[in-house]
């Protein structure tokens, strides 16, 4: 995107936008941004754009969706319907003004890995009428990835590891939620690094790359597990490519860095918040006055247009007006 | 019995009460070995019975306690207290035991049949750490 020296949006222009979207159609992307929040980055550094400028961030090219942390089947106090709050994501995904080319799922998609939990994530989120691709998350693989794989194994390789291309965007979903070791962080493992290696091989250092996993590949707070162990590994063999986005879950709160060229965003869940690195004995579920809940949850919308090194993120919460 | 006492008595005055003495201390000493042995032995099968049992609670993403010493046949049971399914995964080679995924409030038992340390995590955390000494 390009630089913006001030918060000041620019006038809005009348009539039909560049990439076919109408007036109308602006003013909803508008508020589905709403009280969301739409980051981009710009000379390494992350800048949230005036909403006026939320034009730019939907001129063409590939828009998708992530989504994250359902938790099908928890029915604690902190939200004991997830599958309530999942469906609001999916009407609010299924509002778009441009509709995504596909939903990403950075996993705990179901809280217990029940066969029955899996089936009713997967009832609900066809009302987006769209593609997904998934990735487990912890919860998703209690049995051993049995169920997980049983529903979304299609086509995956090794653990459920896979890549796609999009738009000319690669697309890279890594699993690691496997290779638990004791008083350790999580890891990738050798076998799929050594995929990974080659899955990237012969692209050229100008495709932008994007790479979704459940845990964050960096060290956000080990002491909780939020981190990946051998994740550097895989981050060198991406150190050539000009524009790497990393999406992940599992921490149920927005947090982002930026390290040369590759941008880290975790992502909110639908079903519950969790507490911010530290402010808590541990980090399980964070109940809040339920009045609140809906502004802790939320989907994000992602945009790549050709041309530009980063892609364009709009974090919005269910507690947006739609 | 009182009668032929009495008839006993009078024949063989100071012998006799001793040999009475005798035979009620005998009896009480032949009954206190069978309770040892034959009755006894019915006790001891009664406390098999009633082996160890020790609680270990999961609560705030930590087992509690967490590094326990019990005897061996003890039956540990552990609950799930968090709002966060926990697992717990014996670590040595064979995972000699493993409980699956415990949503709140499930429980897992296990029981210690051979001596040794048994270190053991959450499989999902495993920063969780717990240890059992059987001896």
């Amino acid at each position: 995107m390009s630089e913006h020296s001030n918060s000041k949006s620019a006038p809005l222009p009348a009539g039909i936008m560049r990439d076919g979207v109408d007036r109308r159609g602006l003013l909803k992307c508008m508020a589905w941004a709403g009280a969301g929040v739409l980051w981009t980055v710009s000379g390494g550094v992350p800048r949230s754009m005036g909403l006026g400028d939320a034009a730019a961030a939907t001129m063409g090219g590939l828009t998708f969706v992530q989504i994250s942390d359902t938790h099908i089947g928890f029915k604690q106090a902190a939200n004991p319907h997830p599958d309530v709050t999942m469906t609001e994501a999916v009407t609010r995904i299924g509002g778009l003004p441009v509709k995504p080319s596909f939903l990403l799922h950075t996993g705990d998609i179901t809280h217990l890995s029940k066969p029955e939990q899996f089936d009713t994530a997967q009832q609900i989120i066809k009302s987006a009428n769209s593609e997904v691709h998934y990735v487990p998350g912890e919860h998703d693989w209690l049995d051993g990835g049995d169920a997980f794989k049983a529903h979304h194994g299609q086509g995956t390789k090794g653990d459920g590891w896979y890549s796609f291309e999009s738009q000319g965007v690669h697309f890279v979903a890594l699993v690691n939620v496997v290779d638990f070791k004791a008083g350790s962080l999580t890891s990738l493992g050798q076998d799929q690094i050594a995929w990974l290696k080659d899955d990237v091989s012969g692209l050229s250092a100008s495709t932008p790359i994007v790479v979704f996993t459940h845990i964050p590949l960096w060290a956000i707070y080990p002491k909780w597990g939020w981190g990946t162990e051998d994740s550097g590994q895989a981050l060198d063999l991406l150190k050539r490519f000009g524009s790497v986005t990393v999406l992940n879950g599992h921490i149920h709160q927005v947090l982002q860095k930026v390290e040369g060229n590759v941008t880290f965003h975790t992502a909110m869940s639908t079903a519950y918040p969790q507490p911010a690195p530290g402010a808590a004995p541990s980090p399980g579920p964070l109940k809040v006055p339920a009045d609140k809940l809906r502004s802790y949850l939320g989907v994000r919308e992602v945009t790549y247009v050709e041309g530009q090194q980063n892609l364009a993120l709009v974090d919005s919460a269910l507690s947006a007006s739609a | 019995m009182a009668r032929l006492y009495m008839l006993l008595a009078r024949r063989y005055p100071s012998g006799f009460r001793r040999t009475v003495r005798l035979v009620v201390i005998g009896s009480y000493g032949a009954l206190a070995l069978l309770l040892a042995f034959g009755v006894g032995s019915h006790w001891t099968r009664n406390s098999a019975l009633a082996a160890e049992t020790r609680d270990i609670k999961i609560d705030n993403y930590s087992f509690s306690p967490g590094d326990i010493t019990v005897p061996v046949g003890t039956t540990v049971t552990w609950t799930n207290q968090d709002e966060t399914p926990h697992t717990v995964v014996a670590q040595d080679g064979a995972h000699s035991f493993k409980s699956g995924g415990l949503d709140t409030d499930d429980k897992f038992s296990y029981t210690f049949d051979k001596a040794g340390t048994y270190v053991y995590i959450c499989s999902v955390h495993p920063y969780m750490i717990g240890k059992i000494v059987v001896k």
